[in-house]
């Protein structure tokens, strides 16, 4: 018998299992760095651990606090400039999934981080693209883990900070193909409700549902008419294990997970 | 730290506090504010929480930079205040974290521009209009470019350097190699000084050679809240508590009376955080293996 968990714990645990099989894997900070350090602890032991603040191989010993914590130093393969990290790294082809959270996501996984409103006089300034940009473009996958809510899944979204499949995935492949990006573009997004892939138009579908969660729930909680697999599947529940890492090892405090 | 940044910094100059989450010199961010500097372009990264203070502090009229929060708490509310709706006020210029480090690169090679993949098919070329895109000569398709980007003035934070200002760092890096070869003036500012034989017996860490170096300031704990590898973890206490602070401006500017106007420097700003906050950040040791580099004689 599985013990209750919390939706945060959901969707670290889904977003760990999709990690399965991986090699190179760019952080992020807060769920992606919980779901990542779970994946090399179950699903993906060889994965290593790459930080955009400099660090390939990373083995950080306490939940880091912020993206260039001491933690993710101490103990790594190997501590790089941030020319080389993102110009050999990244732009280089080595990163094979990269996590980017967002503020404002459209029906083909483009990504608003930079504002809400307009331009010159936003009604919100968010933080901007960082590293988010060229990990869209150059990670030979891209995840996404965000809560649902009509504000952050959106019709059209206010500003184009990271590239998805841009109107649909002819037009993005022609365009990454041409343009000679090394990344294929966004391939999961996991949600508090579900995950979602991307399907042959380049668009976001409803794979998996988690438990307790409703397709109704789904539908009131995004802009536009999403696309529901025809096997919607379950997402099965954490396993103790999994729960015990997260809790015991990875966030004792429930910093993230509560 | 008072003369380097009297006669370094000067009103309307471009200023580099570079140090990605590791080894931000707050301790110069604090003096630049209590000499009332004025029209600064602050160029960094992540403007974290040191520009937000320089900004409510008023020394600012603008930020270059690329990724603009509070590093694992939220947002910056200060700058907030002067870049959202009809009350924006503060210029801002801003690139990605590739686009910044290639800007501090073309700088520090004499190089009219930086080539990289970044930018296709978003909107950060309409937001800045530096950020173009080009052919590539050698007809394989096309890149964007930025330009390069030279301050008047970087400040590094370091581990130690030698009187002459050959500067070692271990930990992340960051882009401060990038950012001081960049600048017309270096100021280093370390948590040691040591003797030229040390920097000598290990020059792999040298990160940044005296030859560039125009002062060297010895100030114990000029990074915190942020951190020293080896020396000081991060304050993270202080970045938590900079959020509900910062969210009021009455009580921003009460916290830079008492903490930055109201102290005449880091020796006196140490002694009010208390000798048990600042003991609670000492880290256990680890310690790096030795290398041999050999005698060649």
């Amino acid at each position: 018998m599985t013990e209750a968990f919390s939706k945060a714990e959901m969707m670290i645990v889904a977003a760990a299992r999709e990690l399965a099989g991986q090699r190179v894997c760019f952080v992020g900070v807060g769920l992606p760095n919980i779901a990542v350090n779970l994946a090399k602890r179950t699903v993906a032991p060889d994965l290593e651990l790459v930080y955009e603040a400099g660090v390939f191989g990373a083995r950080p010993a306490r939940l880091p606090l912020s993206i260039g914590d001491p933690t993710i130093v101490t103990g790594a393969t190997a501590v790089t400039s941030m020319f080389e990290l993102f110009a050999f790294y990244l732009q280089g082809g080595l990163v094979d999934v990269g996590f980017l959270g967002a503020a404002q996501i459209d029906r083909f996984g483009n990504i608003n981080t930079t504002v809400i409103g307009d331009y010159d006089r936003p009604k919100t300034r968010l933080p901007g693209s960082g590293g988010a940009c060229e990990i869209a473009i150059n990670a030979r996958q891209v995840f996404v883990i965000m809560r649902q809510s009509t504000r952050s899944f959106v019709e059209r979204i206010d500003f184009r900070t990271s590239p998805g499949n841009l109107g649909g995935a002819g037009n993005a492949a022609r365009i990454r193909a041409e343009q000679g990006w090394l990344g294929r573009g966004p391939s999961a997004v996991v949600t508090d409700l579900g995950i979602w892939h991307f399907d042959e138009d380049g668009e976001m579908r409803l794979d998996f549902l988690h438990p307790g969660a409703t397709v109704d729930q789904v539908r009131e909680s995004i802009g536009w008419e999403p696309r529901i697999a025809d096997g919607l599947a379950r997402t099965p529940p954490p396993t103790d294990e999994e729960l015990r890492l997260i809790r015991v090892e990875l966030d004792p405090g429930g910093v993230y997970t509560k | 730290m008072r003369d380097a940044i009297a006669e370094l910094v000067h009103d309307g100059d471009t200023v580099a506090i570079e140090g990605f989450t590791h080894l931000i010199c707050f301790a110069a961010g604090h003096e630049i504010i209590r000499q009332r500097k004025r029209d600064l372009t602050l160029a960094r990264m992540t403007p974290d929480v040191i520009y937000d203070q320089m900004v409510a502090g008023g020394v600012a009229r603008k930020l270059i930079f690329s990724w603009l929060g509070n590093p694992g708490v939220g947002g910056l509310n200060a700058i907030r205040r002067v870049t959202e709706g009809e009350a924006a006020s503060l210029e801002l210029e801003e690139y990605s974290h590739f686009g910044m480090v290639a800007r501090y690169t073309a700088a520090a090679a004499n190089l009219p521009f930086f080539p990289l993949r970044s930018y296709f098919e978003t909107d950060l070329p309409k937001a800045n209009p530096l950020i173009r895109e080009i052919e590539s000569p050698y007809g394989d398709g096309r890149v964007f470019a930025v330009p390069p980007l030279k301050p008047d003035v970087t400040i590094v934070h370091a581990q130690r350097a030698s009187a002459a200002g050959d500067t070692q760092v271990w930990g992340l890096l960051g882009c401060q190699k990038e950012a001081a070869f960049a600048a017309e003036r270096v100021i280093v500012v370390v948590e040691e000084l040591v003797d030229e034989a040390v920097i000598r017996a290990d020059p792999n860490r040298t990160i940044i050679p005296g030859l560039i170096v125009d002062a060297v300031v010895v100030e114990p704990w000029g990074a915190h809240p942020s951190y020293v590898q080896g020396a000081y973890d991060r304050d993270n206490r202080f970045y938590l508590d900079w959020d509900p602070i910062s969210r009021d401006a009455d009580a921003t500017e009460a916290w830079l009376e008492e903490w930055v106007h109201g102290v005449g420097g880091r020796g006196e700003y140490l002694d009010k955080l208390g000798a048990e906050r600042v003991a609670s950040l000492r880290p256990g040791p680890a310690p790096s293996g030795s290398v041999d580099y050999g005698a060649y004689r």
